[in-house]
């Protein structure tokens, strides 16, 4: 059975149909791309599989548990965890507690053992910095843990928001737009991460992304929408050769 | 590994230096008074240092940690006030003073924690405009309660109305704690400057280690991008109340401490209306908002200046003005921001070449 199961999602805002009957299949372990031309409903989809909007029907299967009509924070402990298009860092915050707050609900303290440091505080603390170091590391970011995430590189946040998202422990991943603002350089790094990500941590990723040698060079399956449809889906070779989908992307 | 174990020390150091400043400034302020160098216009503010310390600190909770704009701070100093006011003349003589107080402390923190606690629940689903208008208007309604409340003992129980003393229909041996417009008096005299600058260390700890505790990481990171917190999955409604509550809770401990410091008790426009709480905010933005130690020194500071500035008598409001406003461009202006750096940065090097010299 597939790790992430959506049957038949549909939403409308008002007279606007923006997701029609969206039905989408992605394996353990797949790296799953979502392209798209713009306003074709994409980021609407990832924002129905982290809760934050609520689907008018349809189904959302994760591992067989269903997800439908549940909270983010119930989505995020069920293992979703997700980045944003325009990246979304706690700006104010040192890099290595930006990480931390991901690993929030993993490694539990009461707020009174942390006002009084009591010896529980000082040993979670501890397994929480060395955690959140280790993933730092495997972002090549150990160095940044001190800075302010606000004063990062571009690519640098990026790849923060990724090493955020896994210190939540999610069983998939939604990257939403990674490669947006990115130079050729920086693309090419990032899909050296991504794929990283999907070996080292053997992991389910479903990403949205405009830039075609990212998707080309990356992604074993696709799924095309188009005006909040799914217009093609399949290995990538054969839906970007498609006569449709190149007719969606350029006109015909 | 390194980087890390230099992090936790600067974050330390810091702290400690915040708790050394304090107790600095109690060990001279001490010698002073005790060689009588002081005037009686200035120990008569001693109290006040702290109270206003502790509110700031309380307020730069809400304001520079959770983010979010209250101006109703001067109401939970209000009912930590009057709640343990109550208490303390209640059993003024059958506990000893120490013990009263500390009872005193407690159920005034529990109270303004209570009220904090409720106020909070309708008012942070509000943010930003919205919240500081919803905080003015509790607060004034608060003080307004109040204001307009008698409340008494007598041998059957508690009575308490909304009308006027004769009303609360009492046997004669009954005793009149509220006095409606009249507030409390006779409050024991239980606060001292020793008091207050251990209360501001113990308020200092609390927010301090609050702020380095998981529990602290999870409400700035509220503050910085809410959607974010969300889908890394904190809990936005659970922590903004936590941090709220605490809050409120604290600036009802700098109300027992005013309460404790003044016989007569009175909720006035001028002691707990919005007045006072634009002042607190004014003591948490030009401290730095999110800037524990700046809200210390800025409370005590501008405590201080409208007092000394006395002897000006007319041009006195006009001065602090003035001094309002150099010290908001000092700490907020680009432009001074990058001198005091520059500045910063030369006494550093200076101190460098010295050394290798």
């Amino acid at each position: 059975m597939a790790l992430l199961e959506v049957k038949n999602l549909g939403i409308s805002f008002g007279g606007l149909r923006a997701v029609n009957e969206f039905n989408i299949s992605v394996e353990k372990g797949q790296l799953y791309g979502l392209i798209g031309p713009n306003g074709a409903g994409k980021t609407t989809v990832f924002n129905l599989l982290t809760g934050v909007y609520q689907p008018d029907e349809g189904a959302i299967l994760l591992d067989g548990v269903n997800l439908t009509g549940k909270k983010t924070i119930e989505i995020c402990k069920a293992g979703v965890a997700r980045t944003f298009q325009n990246i979304r860092l706690f700006g104010d915050m040192p890099v290595l507690d930006n990480v931390k707050v991901g690993l929030h609900n993993h490694y539990p303290y009461s707020t009174l053992e942390g006002i009084l440091r009591l010896p529980r505080y000082h040993k979670v603390e501890k397994e929480m910095n060395e955690k959140a170091m280790e993933l730092l590391k495997v972002f090549g970011l150990e160095d940044y843990a001190d800075y302010q995430a606000e004063n990062l590189p571009y690519g640098q946040q990026r790849k923060l928001e990724i090493a955020r998202a896994m210190a939540t422990d999610p069983k998939l991943l939604l990257l939403d737009e990674p490669a947006a603002g990115m130079n050729p350089n920086e693309t090419k790094e990032l899909m050296d991460t991504i794929r990283f990500v999907r070996d080292h941590f053997d992991m389910t990723i479903l990403l949205i992304e405009h830039d075609m040698k990212l998707v080309s060079g990356i992604c074993e399956r696709l799924t095309v929408l188009n005006f909040g449809e799914v217009l093609a889906q399949g290995d990538t070779q054969d839906v970007l050769n498609n006569p449709e989908v190149i007719t969606a992307y350029l006109g015909s | 590994m390194k980087t890390k174990a230099g992090r936790l020390s600067k974050t330390t150091k810091n702290d400690l230096i915040t708790y050394a400043m304090v107790i600095l400034a109690y060990i001279v302020m001490q010698l002073l008074v005790s060689t009588g160098h002081v005037s009686s216009l200035i120990q008569g503010l001693l109290v006040p240092f702290c109270t206003y310390a502790i509110v700031a600190i309380a307020l730069n909770l809400t304001v520079g940690i959770l983010g979010e704009l209250s101006l109703g701070h001067a109401g939970f100093m209000c009912v930590g006030a009057f709640s343990s006011a109550v208490f303390s003349l209640a059993f003024k003589d059958a506990i000893p003073s120490g013990l009263r107080f500390f009872i005193a402390l407690l159920i005034g923190a529990v109270a303004a924690a209570l009220v904090g606690f409720l106020v909070g629940i309708p008012v942070l689903r509000l943010r930003g405009d919205y919240l500081a208008i919803v905080t003015l208007a509790f607060g004034e309604i608060i003080k307004n309660i109040i204001n307009a409340l008698y409340l008494g003992v007598d041998a059957n129980g508690i009575h308490f109305t909304m009308k006027d003393a004769l009303s609360l229909n009492m046997e004669e041996d009954g005793v009149v704690l509220i006095k409606g417009a009249q507030g409390v008096t006779g409050t024991p005299n239980d606060s001292n400057f020793t008091v207050g600058v251990i209360l501001v260390l113990i308020t200092l700890f609390i927010v301090l280690n609050f702020i380095r505790s998981r529990t602290g990481r999870a409400v700035m990171s509220i503050r910085d991008n809410r959607i974010a917190a969300e889908s890394v999955g904190i809990n936005v409604t659970k922590y903004k109340l936590i941090a709220f509550t605490i809050s409120a809770s604290l600036a009802g401990v700098a109300g027992v401490l005013y309460a404790h410091n003044l016989s007569s008790l009175t909720a006035l426009p001028k002691n707990f209306g919005y007045n006072m709480s634009i002042l607190i905010l004014v003591f948490v933005v030009l401290g730095g908002i999110g800037n524990i130690r700046g809200s210390v020194i800025a409370a005590v500071l501008l405590t201080l200046l409208p007092e000394v500035l006395r002897v000006l008598s007319d041009y006195r409001m006009l001065i602090y003005a003035i001094v309002l406003i150099a010290m908001m461009i000092f700490n907020w202006s680009p432009n001074a921001i990058f001198f005091r750096k520059r500045v910063k940065q030369r006494l550093t090097a200076g101190r460098k070449s010295g050394k290798e010299a």
